[in-house]
Formats: structure tokens, C-alpha cells, sequence
């Protein structure tokens, strides 16, 4: 996917004045955080859980080599094969080769992250495949040809009304005639479209949530079932995972799946969970005849030895951007790339550039709520103000806000000299408020150089002198 | 520098850190913050100090904010306390001047010896001095609603959420009405408000829509970078709501210049 995060500051202005994405954000936020919380809360050591999964994705990341090797084995001695791809490209190459071999035409794909980063549909596509997401949400917006806004919920942007138009758009010549506006209407019609495909399709392609080293399986979880009818329908099935999805075995899958559910959509356990190995055996009454692996590196063996290692211990559960008063107020496309939120704004500038997405990592109030529902205990907020650091370090940020803090911390520098200024600046500001009409004072509607502030906010004026000096007199 | 002599007074030395914003634009908070700090029998003392450098440490220099650190941790490490009337500053202090300075195994240690007795306002008072209910002062707010914002850097960097509404019941008779989002980012956040103007202003017109829903006439808080954009908004937005930090309701009989009047004019 081509990133579009230089274009921050345009793109959230628009999403803030986009009256149906309001609406939207508006809609989503509440719920998901309130279900969130009575999921947990439902858990009686949630915390502990936490500390968990904290801890066995950190030994995990010490002992990548060894759990991909030991998954590796596992999945050849299901009958299976693991496919290594540094990067996006490589990875789609790869999948064009296996559809070529199985003389491929139609295929379908359950929801993956990771194909978005690798723009996989996208080049299968040019390929002349014919590619049909089959996430109810995913299927959405390939049809309005957009890309998610949400990690877990992609289409959470859309309104029903967009949908209504979009399915009458697009299913009217499918002998569905009639606009579907209620909500079960809308998913049946969604439904009966996309069995055929399942039916029909040559090459299933899905995520993976977690890959168990020791037995070779990959887990999804998906709450419509369009994972499993992707995996199982066609005959052949391939994974495209990243390589820091893999867990040791399948006690550590059972904490990782109560934290997730959780804190993805506060559900207690997802409605279909699922573990893949191998294709289908001998006496096997279905199951594809081909089981690939595709695993992406795209960076992350430099992410595991640089200061954004924690990151990798990052489940893809969304509950950093569900809990982010910025994320929710603008929503997902303005951050430009696949991943938006807190976990976005730290991966982002990480595989597209850092100066390709400076505004990210400021565009955060180092409020800390998404450090405090992460189910992995990443320190967001740190990794995030470490982009800041290396930013600054490169003078790849904001030229006025660069000179602006370099004036402040000379002053701050030598207090007496500060003390002075401010005195000074109290009191010209508390002179210019005296001047003006009775009503208007004690506070200034605009002032030199502060256009951002006043634009929207009233800025108090002092009085005629600071702290420091009446507490002198005092 | 060797920590001076406590005793020479009997009396419990603090130092206030009055903070930035509080210093020019509205000392009767570092008034009210020394009037509390005193009535538990300390000892005031307000060395000439600047900032805590958490600007530039958010702006990712942090050669310039460990500077800044080494500043204050010389000014004030003399002293049995730092108090300060802002969990964002203090959060600084306490959280970040350990990280930023650990490179040096001397500073590293003055750093965490300064973080150790650093404390928010309301920490102080409430965890450290143990305030008994005072005698409540005349019942000058039993008929305002009253609401509270939980600024983020005092609630998940220090854990304060408790404190303040325990001094505000104790020392007023306050009991809060509480926003539904009373702990959900006013949209301040430093340089944030002033890079992305546009969303911080979304930000707080949710606050303010969470505080209108309580029918509250006076919003209370414990940062004043908060405060000055909450009350900066309803300001604009012709709201009458009154905003204060809440150490100054704590001492509103003071007869401290512009007291009782909100932050960003009446």
C-alpha cells in the first residue's frame, strides 16, 4: 500500500469536517471500549494475563530463530511448506507462484494485515487473478475500493446508508434487485454473494493470529466463520503471516486468546477459533490439498535488534486505537498507511521512513491510555516519543517548532534571566489587556504568533506580575 | 550539594516547583499551593527556577530537557520535598529525569533521589502529610455543581485520581459530579494544541460535551496547561462554566489577587 502519511495534517482536517465519518467514530467508540471493560472486568486477573503475554512474546523475540525454525519443522512434517519473504514483494511473488502451479483464476482471502502491508491483492490483481476479500468488513470496502480504516473493524467508517448504495451498486446485477437497509438484510445479502465464491474459489489465502512452534498450527480467529470456508474450500490454502507472530505452544496460545478477544472487541472468546495444520490427511473428509506458509520479514529483524523491539510484541488487537482520543476523533485513513492509532504511528514511520511520516509521532498528547489497555504492556507512549528523538536528532522535524524550543531553552537555561523575561512578558500582555474594553478583558481572543491557540480557544492574560516576583515581595 | 539542615526550624522543608504556566499566568495557584503546603506545618521556600524541561523532552531533545533536569535537580535537591502544583511537571520530575539522565551513574542517582521526593500537589498533602479534615470553610459551594478533570499525566503517570476529590470533600465539603469521561484527554498535550490545532479543539469540545452532560458550573482540575484549553474553549464557545485548579477552591477565602475568578476571565 502506498503511504500517504506526509499528508497527515491535510488528511485529519478533512476527517474532522467529514459529517458521515463523525458520525461513525462517534458510533464505534463508546461501544468498543465499554465492551472492552466488562470483558475484562470479567476475567478476574486480567492483569496477570497481561504480564503473560508480556513475558512470552518477550521470550519469543529473544528466541525468534529458533521458534521460526521450530515452526518451520513442525508445518513440513504436517505435509505443509514455509516460504521465507523479506519483503512485500517477495512475498507476493511467491503467492503469484503457488496460484500460477495450481493454475489458479479465482481467488479468496480472509482478513490479513499483513497482505495490506504487502499490498498483495494489488498484485495479484495485475496478475489477472480475480481476488475477493470475504471479511464482511474487508469485503466493503474492496467493493468502495478503499482500504480499512481499522485494524479489526476495516469498514468501521462506513455508514449502513453507504453500505445499502454499495451493495445495490454492485450485487443489482447479481439478481439481488432490491436496496437491503436493514442491518440482518444487509449481512444475508453479503452472505449469499460470497458463498458461491467460496465455492468456487481455487486458492484461499487468510491471516494467521498466531503461529504455534510446536505444533506447526496456525491459529485465526475470525467471528464469521469466512476464515475457516477460506481455508478449507479451496484446494490449496496459504498463510501469509509476519514472522514475529509466533508464539512456543499451545499453552501460551490459550493466555494469548484470552487477552485478545478481550481486548479486540470485548468478547470473552471470538466466535470461530481455529488451528490449521498441514493439508488435508489421508481419510481427511475435507481440508485444502496444499497448506503454504508465507512468512514476511518487511523489517522487523532490524525492528528486533533497534530500540522499537517492544513493538513486535504487538497482537494486532486495536484496543490502542479504540482507547486513542485522537484516533477516535479522525479516524484511520488520515494516518496515511496500513496500521493508524498509537501502534500505527509507531510502525508506520518504522516501514515507510521516518521522514515520510514525521507528523506521527507527534500527532499524540502522551496521554498514556493506550499503554494502559495494551494486552502486551507495549510502552507506547516511550516508543513513540523515541520516533520524536531520532526525528530531532536528524532535524527532520518542524523548523519553526525547532527554533521556537531552542529560544525557550535558552531562556530556561539561566532562571534569573527567565525570571526577568517573564516579568517582561507579564507585564506587556497584562498592559495590552488593560487597553482594551471592560468586557473584554482578562483573556485575549487573538495575540501575535499564537493563531493556533486563539483560533478556537480564548488565551487568559496575567496580571502584572509572576509568582516568582510577588512571592519575592510577599 | 549536601541536603541543608532541617532542623534549624524544626519544620519540614519544601521546596515548590510553581511551574511555567502558573508562574505568568496565574500565580494564585502557586499562592494557594504554598498556603496548603504551610498548614502542615512546612516550610515554603520558592528558589528562582524556570521549566522542567518537559517541552523540549516532548519536542525529542533530549540533550537540551537532560540539561534542564541537572538544573533543577541543583536548585531543588536540598530540600525534604519538591512539590508541585501540576501532575504533568511533577510526572516529569518523577518519571522521566531518572530515564533521561541514566547514562551517568552520579546523576543517574541525584535524579532518583530528587524523583523519590517529588510529589503532586495533592499526593503531598493527601499521601505524604496525611491531612486530617480541616474545619470546612463556610458552605460557599454546597449549591455548585462541581466537576473534575482527571489531567493524563497526573492519573497514569503518578495514579492520582483519588487525592484531589479526598481534599476536596474533607477540606470543602465537595463531592464531585463526575463526567463520564472525566479521564479522557482534554486534548492539551503541550505543543500538541498548537501543532493540530484542529483535532485538540475537537478533543476538548468532547470534554466539554462529557462536562455539560453533568450540568456542572465549575470544572476543577490539577494542571493548568488543561485548565487554560478547557477554559480557553468554553470561553470562545460563550459558555459561563468557571474553570479553577482546584488548590485554589481549597483556599478561595484567600484574599490572594483574582481569586475565585476563573481561568481565562470572568
Amino acid at each position: 500500500m502506498e503511504a500517504l502519511s506526509h499528508n497527515f495534517k491535510k488528511a485529519s482536517r478533512a476527517a474532522l469536517l467529514d459529517p458521515v465519518l463523525q458520525a461513525a467514530l462517534v458510533r464505534s467508540e463508546g461501544g468498543f471500549v465499554d465492551t472492552r471493560q466488562a470483558a475484562v472486568d470479567e476475567l478476574k486477573n486480567f492483569e496477570a494475563f497481561r504480564e503473560y503475554g508480556e513475558k512470552v512474546k518477550n521470550h519469543t523475540l529473544d528466541h525468534l530463530d529458533y521458534y521460526l525454525e521450530l515452526f518451520e519443522q513442525n508445518v513440513e512434517k504436517a505435509g505443509g511448506q514455509v516460504h521465507w519473504a523479506q519483503n512485500g514483494e517477495q512475498a507476493n511473488q511467491i503467492i503469484i507462484d503457488i496460484c500460477e502451479q495450481a493454475n489458479a483464476r479465482k481467488i479468496t482471502k480472509g482478513k490479513s494485515m499483513v497482505s495490506e502491508e504487502a499490498a498483495t491483492n494489488e498484485a495479484l490483481e495485475r496478475c489477472g487473478y480475480e481476488v475477493l476479500e470475504t471479511d464482511l468488513g474487508e469485503y466493503i470496502i474492496q467493493l468502495a475500493r478503499e482500504t480499512p480504516s481499522h485494524i479489526i473493524a476495516p469498514a468501521v467508517h462506513k455508514s449502513k446508508n453507504q453500505v445499502t448504495e454499495l451493495f445495490h451498486q454492485h450485487h443489482a446485477g447479481l439478481g439481488f434487485d432490491d436496496r437491503v437497509t436493514v442491518r440482518e438484510d444487509i449481512v444475508d445479502q453479503a452472505r449469499q454473494v460470497l458463498r458461491g465464491h467460496f465455492c468456487n474459489a481455487d486458492v484461499g489465502i487468510t491471516g494467521a493470529n498466531f503461529l504455534v512452534a510446536d505444533t506447526g498450527s496456525v491459529a485465526i480467529v475470525t467471528n464469521e466463520g469466512n476464515g475457516d470456508l477460506t481455508a478449507n474450500l479451496p484446494g490449496v490454502h496459504i498463510v501469509t503471516a509476519s514472522i514475529e507472530k509466533v508464539i512456543p505452544d499451545l499453552t501460551a496460545l490459550g493466555g494469548f486468546l484470552r487477552l485478545l478477544g478481550r481486548s479486540a472487541t470485548g468478547q470473552i472468546m471470538s466466535v470461530y477459533t481455529t488451528l490449521f495444520n498441514g493439508p488435508r490427511r489421508q481419510g481427511d473428509l475435507d481440508g485444502p490439498d496444499e497448506f503454504h506458509v508465507v512468512l514476511l520479514d518487511n523489517g522487523r529483524s532490524e525492528i528486533l535488534n533497534g530500540s522499537f523491539r517492544d513493538m513486535l510484541r504487538c497482537i494486532r488487537c486495536g484496543a490502542c486505537l479504540n482507547h486513542c482520543p485522537v484516533y477516535t476523533r479522525i479516524g484511520g485513513h488520515a494516518y496515511g498507511w496500513v496500521y493508524p492509532g498509537p501502534m500505527g504511528s509507531v510502525l508506520t514511520p518504522i516501514m515507510v521512513g521516518q521522514k515520510n511520516a514525521r507528523d506521527l509521532p507527534h500527532a499524540c498528547t502522551m496521554n498514556g491510555r493506550c499503554q494502559t489497555v495494551c494486552p502486551v504492556k507495549i510502552p507506547l507512549p516511550d516508543l513513540i516519543r523515541t520516533h520524536r528523538v531520532q526525528l530531532n536528532r536528524m532535524k527532520a522535524d518542524s523548523a519553526i517548532g525547532r527554533a521556537g524550543f531552542s529560544l525557550w531553552y535558552r531562556l530556561a537555561r539561566i532562571p534569573k534571566l527567565y525570571v526577568v523575561f517573564t516579568r517582561i512578558a507579564a507585564l506587556v500582555l497584562n498592559t495590552m489587556d488593560r487597553i482594551k474594553p471592560g468586557k473584554n478583558r482578562g483573556r485575549f481572543r487573538w495575540l501575535p504568533l499564537a493563531r493556533p491557540w486563539t483560533m478556537s480557544r480564548d488565551f487568559p492574560a496575567p496580571g502584572k506580575s509572576t509568582f516568582q516576583q510577588m512571592w519575592k515581595k510577599h | 550539594m549536601k541536603p541543608q539542615d532541617t532542623t534549624q526550624s524544626g519544620r519540614t522543608r519544601v521546596g515548590l516547583f510553581v511551574t511555567c504556566l502558573v508562574d505568568l499566568l496565574r500565580p494564585q495557584i502557586g499562592f494557594a499551593a504554598a498556603r496548603l503546603i504551610e498548614a502542615c506545618h512546612c516550610q515554603v521556600f520558592v528558589p528562582t527556577q524556570s521549566c522542567c524541561g518537559q517541552p523540549v523532552y516532548n519536542a525529542g531533545d533530549e540533550p537540551k530537557a537532560a540539561r534542564l533536569a541537572r538544573q533543577n535537580i541543583e536548585i531543588f535537591e536540598s530540600f525534604d520535598y519538591l512539590v508541585v502544583p501540576s501532575g504533568s511537571c511533577a510526572g516529569m520530575i518523577r518519571e522521566h529525569y531518572p530515564k533521561l539522565l541514566q547514562e551517568d551513574a552520579d546523576w543517574h542517582q541525584r535524579a532518583r533521589e530528587m524523583a523519590a521526593k517529588t510529589f503532586e500537589l495533592s499526593q503531598f498533602l493527601v499521601d505524604v502529610m496525611k491531612v486530617e479534615p480541616g474545619p470546612a470553610p463556610a458552605d460557599a459551594w454546597s449549591n455548585t455543581k462541581i466537576t473534575y478533570h482527571d489531567s493524563c499525566a497526573g492519573l497514569r503517570e503518578l495514579g492520582i485520581r483519588a487525592q484531589p476529590r479526598i481534599l476536596l470533600r474533607q477540606r470543602a465539603g465537595i463531592n464531585i459530579d463526575e463526567m463520564a469521561n472525566s479521564e479522557i484527554c482534554c486534548g492539551f498535550g503541550g505543543a500538541f494544541c498548537v501543532k493540530f490545532p484542529e483535532i485538540s479543539t475537537a478533543m476538548v469540545d468532547g470534554k466539554i460535551a462529557g462536562m455539560h452532560e453533568t450540568g456542572a458550573e465549575l470544572l476543577l482540575g490539577g494542571d493548568l496547561g488543561c485548565l487554560m484549553n478547557i477554559a480557553g474553549r468554553l470561553k470562545r464557545t460563550g459558555s459561563r462554566v468557571n474553570v479553577m485548579h482546584y488548590a485554589e477552591l481549597l483556599t478561595e477565602d484567600a484574599d490572594d489577587p483574582g481569586a475565585g475568578k476563573s481561568i481565562a476571565g470572568n
